[in-house]
């Protein structure tokens, strides 16, 4: 077998003597061939692998729409006590798509963050903020408890003990002026100065560099503008 | 190195004596016709050569001294076809529906089909028991040294088989729908969220949206059903044929024989 790299080789096919070579060409035929056959491949291959693979992760992509649903009227809702109610968060799936808010109306004696025209009611996510557990308020201790691993948050939702890394979620809240009744929006999530945050999956801390390491989703509704 | 002696032929495949009042050497009158095609394991030698490549697979020399041990493997491979056996089954009657049919589904399955109650058991109890099995292979590879060199590549699939059996029993474990899957599954993917940067968005594609939603569920049976056992399937194609090829390494207590001067071969046993 021949030493290939003894000598360099002309790039031209002419100098080479290639039978039907013409000037200036320095792409082989051979070449060609084996580009074109291995492109084609690349293509077909391209042609069912994108499509699947877009569709598998278009959900992230696909942003969601802000809904209001009523859960009562204003005289439902004191300031000292939550009232439970079931909304849905994902229709069409029954009771899996369901959760469970926690809802009272503003106290400014307790409720420091500044007020506006979504938090007239308080409304906080069920969801503990340590691993997504349901949360149960318990009213003599007049704190929210988590059943898997000791998660406890008080009154306004902040946390007082265990693993959480932040404060409850939190729904929008605002009275329908058409029909008078209190309406939930989407949820928000919020650090520890109850700023709000596009949602955020439990486990994740948002306070300072928290929100830059999990940032927000494509997919979510993101707050409102000020 | 000395060459191996070649195994012995199995019974069907070795050549047949001459019978009585066949051509004795002296020379046919005629040219006898070509011998082919006499039985359906010739037949198909004839056309695929595969003799040789299941006496190289089953017919292999392995080290003096080697133990019960050494079966952890196989165990775990037939853990894999229970296993995918059960769950063929248990897919023609299981609806990935989650607004309660995935629930009814099992519990169809569970009182009503014939046998629906074992083959259930043993898909769910077959998984607990492979994941054992994998962790005791793992750990027999690695106290006997049997992933140092030329072996590293196998050890490198089996821990990749290792995270895909344990993303099976994650998968799978959402699949019957009741309060203790949605939740055990509801803290895995928040779990998966808490990794920062990439975190979010892992946890965004297993859920199919932000919320758990109504394709979550038959994403969860797609990869648990399609994607992932594809994938082992291939992964553990490949792990057997480097077992083959490397062969089993010896236990590391086994010193090369005295006798043998200068000659690190480890004998050879048959079996």
């Amino acid at each position: 077998m021949p030493d290939r790299h003894r000598e360099t080789k002309s790039n031209y096919t002419l100098d080479r003597g290639m039978p039907g070579a013409f000037e200036g060409e320095t792409v082989t035929r051979r070449r060609l061939m084996n580009l074109a056959a291995n492109g084609a491949g690349v293509v077909a291959a391209a042609a069912f692998t994108l499509p699947a693979l877009g569709f598998a992760i278009a959900p992230i992509f696909k942003r969601e729409q802000w809904s209001w649903q009523a859960v009562g009227t204003p005289a439902d809702f004191t300031d000292s006590d939550y009232v439970t109610k079931v909304i849905t968060i994902t229709p069409g799936i029954g009771e899996a798509g369901n959760t469970i808010a926690y809802v009272r109306a503003r106290n400014p004696q307790i409720d420091t963050e500044p007020e506006d025209q979504y938090n007239h009611w308080v409304a906080l996510s069920d969801r503990c903020m340590h691993l997504g557990c349901p949360v149960r308020y318990v009213e003599a201790a007049q704190r929210f408890i988590c059943p898997c691993h000791g998660g406890v948050y008080d009154f306004r939702g902040m946390v007082a003990g265990g693993p959480p890394v932040r404060p409850l979620d939190r729904f929008f809240t605002r009275l329908n002026q058409d029909t008078g009744l209190v309406e939930l929006g989407p949820r928000y999530s919020v650090n520890d100065e109850l700023q709000r945050f596009a949602p955020r999956f439990p486990g994740e801390p948002i306070n300072g560099i928290g929100q830059y390491l999990y940032p927000a989703q494509f997919d979510t509704a993101s707050p409102p503008p000020k | 190195m000395p060459k191996i002696p070649a195994p012995p032929l199995p019974k069907t495949l070795q050549p047949k004596p001459k019978k009585p009042g066949e051509s004795n050497g002296q020379g046919p009158t005629h040219p006898a016709p070509l011998e082919a095609g006499i039985s359906v394991v010739d037949w198909l030698d004839e056309r695929t050569s595969l003799s040789g490549g299941l006496r190289w697979l089953l017919w292999r020399k392995v080290p003096r001294g080697i133990n019960w041990a050494y079966t952890l493997g196989s165990a775990t491979l037939f853990a894999f076809l229970n296993q995918a056996v059960t769950g063929v089954f248990l897919a023609m009657y299981y609806r990935p529906d989650a607004s309660g049919g995935a629930y009814e589904s099992v519990r169809n399955i569970n009182d009503n089909v014939f046998l629906g109650q074992l083959v259930h058991a043993m898909h769910k109890w077959g998984a607990s028991v492979m994941i054992i099995l994998i962790f005791l292979h793992m750990g027999r590879v690695f106290f006997y040294g049997a992933y140092k060199y030329p072996r590293e590549l196998t050890w490198v699939i089996g821990v990749v088989l290792l995270i895909l059996t344990l993303a099976m029993g994650f998968t799978g474990y959402l699949l019957p729908f009741d309060q203790r899957s949605y939740w055990a599954s509801v803290v895995g993917i928040n779990i998966n969220a808490g990794g920062p940067f990439i975190g979010p968005f892992l946890s965004n594609f297993l859920l199919g949206g932000a919320d758990f939603g109504a394709t979550t569920l038959s994403r969860f049976y797609a990869i648990h059903m399609l994607l992932i056992p594809g994938a082992m399937a291939a992964l553990i194609g490949a792990h057997l044929y480097l077992v083959t090829k490397l062969g089993i390494s010896a236990p590391p207590w086994l010193k090369s024989h005295p006798e043998h001067d200068g000659d690190h071969e480890i004998d050879m046993a048959e079996v």
